[in-house]
């Protein structure tokens, strides 16, 4: 789609930059990578009142142009670059009126830019609500900007905003902010000769950021870097110089714009729920029943869709069996495809009702007093305050969570958040668990409310998070640290959910995970199934020669010939070869053959286990019955007629999956984020050797 | 003695204020005065975490959390 005017949205974190961004551009909008580095970029369109057509682009967050993280590096270096797909015609600053001073800084930095720029001031209603009386006309005209008071909550004032934004000028209007010129003058200069720009600040930007900026030569670094040396540049001493003239500008402007009560409402207000949910006994209570409830809402919410879902992949297995004629393309079809299907689309509403509460705790500020209660815990295991969001986001999916860890500043830190993130059980480890305690844990309710197989759950995850920090804890030996930890954040107001972003997140998420983990599951379900199917040599041949003698046509009846003609056929097949194969290895966790198979596969991603049984149960079966997976599983027999999955197999077989890195994207995640194969290498390693050990701890203990 | 006198924000107890005079880190400075926190600015301690560590600081409008240490590089008037 080419738009006629390209617009950026800058702000701070929490300041209603992407409902104001959802509000633009509505369901108009797609989400993918700046070039060169793994930071979502999203952009969507606008339709502006004058007919023409807007591409926004949402910036991340941050509270300055001097970026604290990998994510906020990508502002200055998309602000500044020229003539790219992504420089901006015009910056929408977008700024929190209950909290101007600190947001009016960033506010300077990009006007002195000399972009094009209009202020969106957001949350103008809490503002008034809360004492604070903003002259917006005054304000304007100090500045030189369009100002537009909105609420991207209400949708109020997205029309205005529209509007502004196509009668944007082409040129920068806005008075200059501080003296840029003051804090380095000869650098500056210098620097404006080298990169033959005119603007002061661009240039002094350029000294203090040339190092990772991908848009200059090496040369012209080199060359910065010299000038820097030859004219004794600090660049601490100028960050701090530059943020103190900055404040005492904005202090000038707010003057005679801005009056605020003493302690505003809406701050009080928040208080009062602090002092709860940060309270030193409740604080913690609160936080792990919150925790609790969101496992049980999961598994018991989750129930009813999913077995509908289930139902209807067995309607659709049987209706295109009895549809079909019979042979290896049907069966491929049926028993390879469909079956992988379902075992997909059967944990949408797990997923989606996880990714409600995560993105309900992230928006109403909560996620931040989980931080600010755990930083002192966290540091003592070689974490840090931030690292909880990854872990707590790790129960979604570690891949996010490990882009996530960005915003912790801290080096040695964040390695150790990296490594131990996917120990946290994730959603893709959800259905294997609700699998196998469904086979063998009794639904029975324990004290009065509590499911028997919620608590399993429930174990099973305190597990994870026990062994994450356990392991982060002997990491805090190992590492050596490059630099200092920081733990400087904003505690943002408490609000209320936006639903719509809640709704949103759920959509965007469930469709993620189908249409990612869907391949690899679908790909691997008929892999599987033509591994299942066929066998090396003859050995196929040979054994349908060997059961049309005909004294096994009189010994046996038709129905059980064919069980144990095609138990035979998958032992033998190439599958059952591979298994049989390892089978040597994994016997001393209790797991056969079969189980081998699905091992293996499940170093795809661990979720491909269902699909995985579901096919090698259906190539083992008789071909008329289709059951759901449980009841395939549940029927498994070992030769000696014993049932397979008894207490102890099921529970070695998740500590298995509790530990093992059996995730593919998660492993070229942690690649990407480290630049270095050292560090998933070692990742892979350790975590097998845990899921072996505890595997055979559980099964022996269990027996 | 002279550093008897100076008092840093680490040393407030919950709901008493001061104004920042200067900072012992320039390192930490510079991300701390981003952040509104500045010479100049008065500050309150709105809480402490439950485990004593880090504090919650009202400065400039709204709620900054930083941990003990960070806090004793600021000092107050």
């Amino acid at each position: 789609m080419k738009a006629d005017i390209r617009v950026a949205l800058v702000g701070n974190p929490n300041t209603g930059k992407s409902t104001l961004f959802n509000a633009l551009t509505g369901l108009n909008q797609k989400i993918g990578n700046f070039p060169g580095v793994t930071v979502d970029k999203k952009i969507g369109y606008s339709q502006l009142p004058d007919g023409r057509s807007a591409e926004i682009i949402d910036l991340p967050g941050t509270y300055s142009l001097y970026p604290k993280s990998r994510d906020e590096s990508i502002v200055f270096s998309v602000l500044a670059e020229k003539a790219t797909e992504l420089t901006p015609d015009l910056v929408v600053v977008i700024l929190d009126a209950t909290n101007l001073k600190r947001n009016l800084l960033l506010y300077t930095q990009v006007a002195d830019l000399k972009i094009p720029v209009i202020i969106a001031l957001n949350m103008i209603d809490l503002a008034k609500k809360g004492g604070v009386v903003i002259n917006i006309d005054l304000l304007a005209k100090k500045l030189g900007v369009p100002v537009i008071p909105i609420s991207a909550r209400k949708l109020d004032g997205i029309a205005n905003l529209k509007a502004a934004i196509s009668f944007a000028n082409k040129f920068a209007l806005q008075e200059g902010s501080i003296d840029v010129k003051a804090i380095a003058p000869d650098l500056i200069d210098s620097i404006c000769k080298e990169i033959d720009t005119e603007n002061p600040y661009f240039a002094l930007q350029l000294a203090h950021q040339h190092e990772t900026l991908k848009f200059l030569t090496p040369a012209q670094s080199d060359r910065i870097e010299e000038l820097e040396k030859e004219h004794s540049f600090h660049s601490q001493k100028a960050q701090a110089t530059e943020t103190i003239a900055r404040y005492n500008y904005i202090n000038d402007v707010l003057y005679d714009t801005v009056k605020t009560p003493v302690t505003a409402q809406d701050e009080s207000h928040s208080n009062k729920i602090d002092k709860v949910l940060t309270h030193r006994v409740f604080g913690f209570v609160i936080f792990m029943g919150i925790l609790l409830f969101m496992f049980q809402s999961i598994f018991a919410w989750s129930a009813y869709p999913m077995s509908l879902i289930e139902d209807l992949f067995v309607l659709i297995q049987r209706g295109l069996r009895d549809a079909l004629p019979t042979g290896p393309l049907t069966d491929l079809l049926i028993d390879g495809v469909v079956a992988g299907l379902s075992g997909v689309l059967v944990f949408i509403p797990q997923i989606a009702i996880l990714f409600a509460f995560i993105s309900i705790l992230e928006d109403t500020g909560y996620m931040a007093r989980v931080t600010f209660m755990m930083d002192k815990i966290m540091r003592k295991v070689g974490l840090n305050g931030k690292s909880v969001v990854p872990l707590i986001g790790g129960f979604a999916c570690a891949v996010p969570s490990i882009m996530s860890t960005r915003t912790i500043e801290n080096w040695k830190d964040r390695m150790i958040t990296i490594m131990v993130t996917p120990l946290v059980a994730c959603s893709a480890r959800l259905p294997v668990y609700t699998l196998l305690i469904a086979l063998v844990v009794p639904s029975r309710n324990v004290w009065w409310i509590f499911n028997l197989q919620g608590l399993a759950l429930t174990g099973m995850y305190v597990l994870s998070l026990v062994s994450a920090v356990i392991v982060a804890w002997v990491m805090k030996f190992i590492l050596k640290s490059r630099e200092r930890g920081y733990f400087i954040m904003e505690l943002p107001v408490y609000r209320m959910p936006r639903w719509n972003n809640v709704l949103f997140s759920m959509y965007e998420r469930a469709k993620t995970f189908v249409l990612e983990a869907g391949k690899v599951i679908i790909a691997v379900s008929i892999i599987l199934w033509v591994l299942s199917s066929y066998g090396p040599g003859d050995r196929f041949k040979n054994i349908e020669t060997k059961y049309s003698q005909p004294q096994y046509a009189q010994s046996m009846k038709p129905h059980s010939l064919a069980r144990v003609i095609s138990t035979e056929k998958l032992e033998n097949s190439y599958a059952g070869v591979l298994g049989h194969t390892i089978e040597p290895v994994i016997r001393p966790l209790g797991f056969d053959w079969k189980i081998g198979i699905a091992l293996i596969t499940s170093f795809a991603a661990r979720e491909v286990f269902v699909g995985t049984m579901a096919t090698i149960y259906s190539v083992d079966g008789d071909a008329d019955r289709i059951d759901s997976v449980q009841q395939k599983m549940r029927n498994a027999k070992n030769p000696d007629g014993s049932p397979v999955f008894t207490l102890a197999v099921a529970f070695s077989l998740m500590m298995f999956y509790a530990f093992a890195m059996q995730c593919a994207s998660t492993v070229a995640v942690v690649y990407r984020e480290t630049k270095d194969w050292r560090w998933p290498a070692t990742q892979f390693v350790y975590m097998t050797l845990l899921a072996y050990g505890a595997a055979f701890l559980v099964y022996n203990l269990l027996k | 003695m002279f550093k008897f006198t100076q008092m840093t924000l680490s040393q407030l107890e919950v709901g008493e204020t001061g104004i920042v005079k200067e900072f012992t880190d320039l390192e930490m400075s510079v991300k701390l005065m981003e952040m509104g926190c500045l010479p100049g600015e008065e500050v309150r301690v709105s809480r402490i975490a439950p485990l004593g560590d880090p504090i919650a600081i009202h400065v400039s409008g709204y709620q900054l959390s930083l941990r003990k240490f960070e806090a004793s590089t600021i000092i107050l008037q």
